[in-house]
């Protein structure tokens, strides 16, 4: 008996969680806009977007490197190395720009967003926020969960532009591929639609769920250092989980028809 | 602590670093697609087998692309392959006994459509919108070439 009890208990445990994080969520979006948060917004789309930039131009340089070096090895057993382009092309624009770019940003700026709200509220500013009739839904959590989904798709973009930059260097100027055939059958092979802007929906979608599980396992935390901790371990895990889990749908949706 | 100004500059310089990277990105990495710039107008052209014909697949005279397939269906009477051509306006006037094949770039490469101009004189119009191309040839099919091949070795 006492074994169905823990089931019944974890489930209904689960589902609260479910319900709280959907109030966060509506408590944040859903609401009147007000000109008074835009300066707020910027400011966490300095602190999760702006200081972002060099971990995600330093990865994106060098995956593309990896990448059309791996490729070329291969490529050119069958004298395909004119396909580098759109190989390194497609790769970062459909899968690993978005990707990669909400893993890096899951780790680098979701456990801080979870760290930050998490000690907010350990230290009772959310609880004083609210005495003074400020609703923290909307005045910290509101400008984060913007600033998240509006600074990924953008960092996606420039991670895809920099790794495609870097497959030149190694591809064009290293192992001799003719620079224009790597531009122009690349050209061929992607389409603006389907790759790129498909690259960024993907990647939207990504900024979403992991902004989402960040803030709210920062407002749901445990207000101890030990739950800070234990809240700050679970946004990454749980974000990654989720981009690679939706990833997949997300590909068979876009790609998988053809 | 970093005062606001500074801020906005940074933001604004990330959202336009942002920007360039999907101009690039729309600019050098994918292709314009002759659809999306300017005014187009459709032609039509019957063929036997299609081979590995795909939708935007695109349409070349003398190795310029003037145009890309615009769409691919049956013919409902005689189930044969009807092909549309969607080709840019720039590109008009071609003569009625132009003719259309479909050629591989390189030995397995992708296929295209040729369009070979015809002869223009006295009496002969231009191809109008929405006109089937009368004269075409369609794919070389490996497999039926092969075929013939080991056929016409069997008659020696």
């Amino acid at each position: 008996m006492e074994w169905f009890a823990g089931i019944g208990r974890h489930s209904l445990g689960k589902l609260a969680a479910i319900g709280r994080a959907l109030f966060v969520l509506t408590g944040a979006l859903v609401a009147k806009p007000s000109l008074k948060h835009v300066p707020l917004t910027i400011k966490q789309i300095y602190v999760v977007g702006v200081q972002s930039l060099a971990i995600i131009i330093v990865s994106g340089a060098f995956i593309g490197m990896v990448l059309a070096l791996q490729a070329y090895t291969v490529l050119v057993d069958y004298g395909a190395e004119e396909s580098l382009g759109p190989m390194v092309a497609l790769s970062l624009l459909r899968e690993l720009g978005p990707v990669v770019t909400a893993l890096l940003f899951a780790g680098r700026a979701g456990s801080a967003l979870t760290a930050e709200i998490g000690l907010m509220k350990a230290t009772e500013q959310l609880t004083s926020l609210e005495m003074m009739a400020v609703d923290p839904l909307r005045r910290i959590i509101a400008p984060r969960l913007w600033a998240g989904i509006i600074s990924m798709p953008l960092l996606a973009l420039i991670f895809s532009a920099i790794g495609i930059l870097g497959g030149q260097a190694v591809g064009v100027d290293w192992l001799g591929v003719d620079a224009g055939s790597y531009w122009s059958v690349m050209q061929a092979a992607v389409d603006f639609d389907d790759d790129v802007m498909n690259g960024v929906i993907k990647s939207v979608v990504f900024a979403f769920v992991v902004t989402w599980i960040a803030v709210f396992k920062g407002y749901d935390s445990i207000p101890t250092s030990e739950g800070i901790s234990q809240a700050t371990t679970q946004t990454v895990v749980y974000a990654s989980l989720a981009v690679l889990g939706l990833d997949f749908i997300l590909t068979a949706l876009m790609f998988g028809t053809h | 602590m970093m005062n606001s100004r500074k801020v906005e500059i940074l933001v604004g310089l990330f959202v336009v670093l942002a920007l360039a990277s999907l101009a690039m990105l729309a600019m050098k990495v994918a292709n314009q697609g002759i659809s999306g710039n300017g005014e187009t107008y459709e032609l039509k052209a019957k063929f036997d087998n299609i081979g590995g014909l795909k939708v935007r697949s695109p349409v070349k005279v003398g190795g310029v692309v003037v145009g890309r397939v615009g769409a691919i269906d049956l013919d409902a009477k005689d189930f044969t392959p009807v092909v549309t051509l969607v080709i840019s306006e720039n590109y008009k006037g071609f003569p009625e006994t132009s003719s259309v094949s479909i050629l591989t770039s390189g030995l397995l490469g992708e296929q295209y459509l040729g369009l070979q101009p015809g002869f223009s004189f006295e009496g002969i119009d231009t191809l109008k919108a929405g006109d089937f191309i009368e004269d075409t040839k369609s794919a070389l099919v490996l497999e039926d070439l092969i075929g013939q091949f080991l056929f016409s070795r069997n008659n020696d």
